[in-house]
């Protein structure tokens, strides 16, 4: 219970004793806040209900699986992680993870960077074309991804990428991701040209103003297109299961499909337990990087 | 230390639209230089032009010996305090204000040196390992005015540096940087400053001259006391001065001596005012500051009979506003002068003292009273 001292009351700080108005609404604010906190978190609860399950369930048996709807197991044990770890090919899980980190951290990397250029050429500099360009970047984002998927794969084929990493690395460190260059330039637009103005004045080049004033200010939105991407690439599917054909160099996502391909009889858990694991680092990443990241979309969407 | 020339300075955007018209303006070695107007006369356009912010699209710009027309800023021999103070926001007070030596790779302690000093002349030393949002509006300006003294340039800009300051602490960084522009002036490195500002408070303080503008051209350039007591034209006899000047339209007839006719009242304006005229006799534009103008009873000789619509009591003086036809004149007068029995409705008497008498031509606003003191 609250006292009355710390409740906040604006009428009586001089100490005096509250009327039986105030006690009565104070209570009903009370009540209001306990009714409305509990609605939240029964919806709250039914939305995160299917995660809790999934990590409930992969501490069950196969057969415990479909037979008990509830999430808690009945024996727990953790033979799904070790068996799923071991996966069904030469390789461990571990190896797959580090597949996944080696398409990631390279794409992310050259994400950044090639946003945060492009985004500075857009917000910053008058040039020939530039509306046209622009129009061009942002049409793109309309554009479903799949219906460049062909000509890409033609293409990459053509240059002899298949089976490599580049047709995943390469198509984002030359900022084919619109979203995040619209993201880094909706962000740079709501910062004030002056301070990039005082270090011309002070001599900086416009290099060295884009690295040592205007990168420091975008951290905030550069933090968010980094885990964008890094949550976006490690859940790709489409994209390894297109261009990457040998089991060496699958990603989680793919090795996760290939337990259900290869086994008869689905090992649920199995799955269920990589599937666990898999989800592991966007989490952690994600809540790292919460702070800024809130930051960065908050202030690119409401300022921009 | 260098002069600055503006010659013939033009900037016209890329959508036709023409900021800046030519304009010819020397500001000396060590000069304080003011550019004042209200918003959109271009005067930052102007200042940015000079610090190489802005592309020049017709006539030059000297510092020094120099055209730098097509340098970039940093080349420029400029330093530049922005209206919001345009601190790094990630950088603390010693980085933000070493940034520029930095660039230029100075070596370490000569930075350091630097440092000191400035932060000594600014007092803000023990402000230097905090971040700008850390600091006060009166801090940040002053690491501001520090991040420009450090690099020593031939030529200050101010762009309004104290607009975003309340009243008090305008009030004293103005007399912080016109003793920094006099020490500097003392100890044998004198500064050369542009300073822009819609302030005229600040500007009749602070600068050694000042540069009225108004829609990209210059009014005229003079020291305080010039501008404000021989305006060139109408537009600076109006934009100088508290309360504003009162600006009338009237009719001339000088038969011998210069007579002014207004809402069917004539004055004799006396023999000072005939002396110094430039114009035949018609339509003109009276001028007369409100400290310049006697309420006297109604009926005084040689005054307007106005009637009072209004009286605002300011402490030390009172303005008077008063109605002659339909020109409205506003009268100061000191409070220990003023006849308290006066109120809204009363007849007064207003006589303009012939000496302080301003004449313009009404179309091109050219002042027509000044003729013995340009001849």
């Amino acid at each position: 219970m609250v006292s009355y001292s710390e409740l906040p009351n604006p009428a009586h700080n001089t100490g005096d004793a509250p009327t039986q108005l105030e006690i009565k609404l104070r209570r009903k604010a009370r009540i209001n806040s306990a009714l409305r906190y509990t609605v939240l978190a029964v919806i709250g609860l039914i939305m995160v209900y299917p995660l809790i399950w999934l990590v409930g369930a992969s501490f069950k048996t196969n057969s415990e699986m479909f037979s008990s709807p509830g999430f808690w197991p009945s024996e727990p044990t953790v033979q799904g992680y070790i068996d799923g770890w071991k996966t069904s090919t030469p390789y461990t899980f571990g190896h797959f993870f580090l597949n996944s980190l080696w398409i990631i951290i390279p794409k992310t990397i050259g994400t950044a960077i090639s946003c945060t250029l492009v985004a500075y050429g857009f917000a910053r500099f008058e040039f020939p074309g530039k509306n046209i360009l622009f129009a061009t970047v942002i049409a793109t984002l309309l554009l479903p991804n799949v219906v460049t998927r062909i000509p890409q794969y033609l293409l990459f084929r053509d240059i002899g990428w298949l089976d490599s990493f580049l047709p995943l690395w390469v198509p984002s460190a030359m900022a084919g991701d619109a979203f995040f260059v619209f993201m880094v330039i909706q962000f740079l637009r709501a910062i004030p040209r002056d301070m990039e103005e005082a270090a011309r004045v002070d001599g900086a080049t416009t290099l060295q103003t884009l690295i040592f004033i205007v990168v420091p200010m975008l951290m905030p939105a550069l933090i968010s297109v980094c885990l964008f991407q890094f949550m976006w690439t490690m859940n790709d599917f489409l994209g390894p299961l297109i261009y990457i054909s040998s089991v060496e160099k699958y990603p989680v996502s793919l090795a996760l499909k290939l337990s259900i391909d290869t086994t008869e009889a689905f090992a649920w858990n199995q799955i269920l337990a990589m599937s666990v694991l898999a989800l592991t680092p966007s989490l952690v990443v994600f809540f790292m990087a919460q702070k800024y990241f809130i930051e960065g979309i908050s202030t690119g969407g409401v300022k921009g | 230390m260098a002069e600055l020339q503006l010659k013939s300075l033009e900037k016209t955007y890329g959508n036709g639209f023409k900021a800046v018209h030519g304009i010819n303006l020397e500001v000396k070695e060590g000069e304080f230089m003011v550019l004042v107007g209200p918003s959109g006369c271009a005067k930052s356009t102007t200042l940015r032009m000079i610090a190489g912010l802005e592309t020049v699209t017709g006539g030059e710009i000297r510092i020094g010996d120099q055209v730098v027309n097509d340098l970039v800023p940093g080349r420029r021999g400029i330093a530049m305090v922005f209206q919001n103070y345009a601190l790094y926001p990630h950088m603390k007070v010693r980085r933000n204000l070493s940034f520029g030596l930095r660039l230029k790779r100075q070596p370490k302690d000569q930075i350091e040196q630097s440092t000191q000093v400035v932060s000594n002349i600014l007092e803000i030393e023990e402000l230097l390992d905090r971040l700008p949002k850390q600091l006060s509006g009166g801090q940040a300006q002053r690491v501001a005015l520090g991040r420009a003294l450090i690099k020593e340039p031939d030529v200050f800009l101010f762009d309004e540096p104290l607009s975003n300051l309340d009243a008090k602490l305008r009030a004293s960084m103005r007399v912080r940087i016109t003793d920094l522009h006099k020490r500097l002036r003392s100890e044998g490195r004198p500064a050369t400053v542009v300073y822009v500002t819609h302030d005229q408070v600040e500007a009749m303080t602070m600068g050694d001259r000042i540069c009225v503008m108004k829609d990209g051209h210059i009014m005229q350039v003079a020291d305080p006391a010039t501008l404000y007591e021989r305006p060139a034209n109408a537009f600076v006899a109006g934009f100088i001065g508290m309360p504003e000047m009162n600006l009338v339209p009237a009719v001339l007839s000088s038969n011998g001596a210069a007579r002014l006719t207004l809402a069917g009242q004539t004055i004799m304006a006396g023999p000072d005012l005939t002396a110094r005229l430039q114009t035949a006799d018609g339509a003109v534009t009276l001028g007369i500051r409100p400290q310049h103008l006697e309420v006297l009873e109604d009926g005084a000789a040689e005054a307007f009979s106005g009637t009072i619509s209004n009286l605002e009591f300011m402490g030390h003086e009172v303005n008077v506003h008063a109605r002659v036809g339909d020109a409205t004149f506003v009268a100061v007068v000191p409070t220990e002068r003023f006849d308290t029995t006066l109120q809204r409705g009363d007849k007064v008497g207003l006589r303009p003292i012939a000496a302080r008498l301003h004449l313009f031509d009404p179309e091109t606003g050219e002042n027509v009273s000044l003729a013995d003191q340009n001849s």
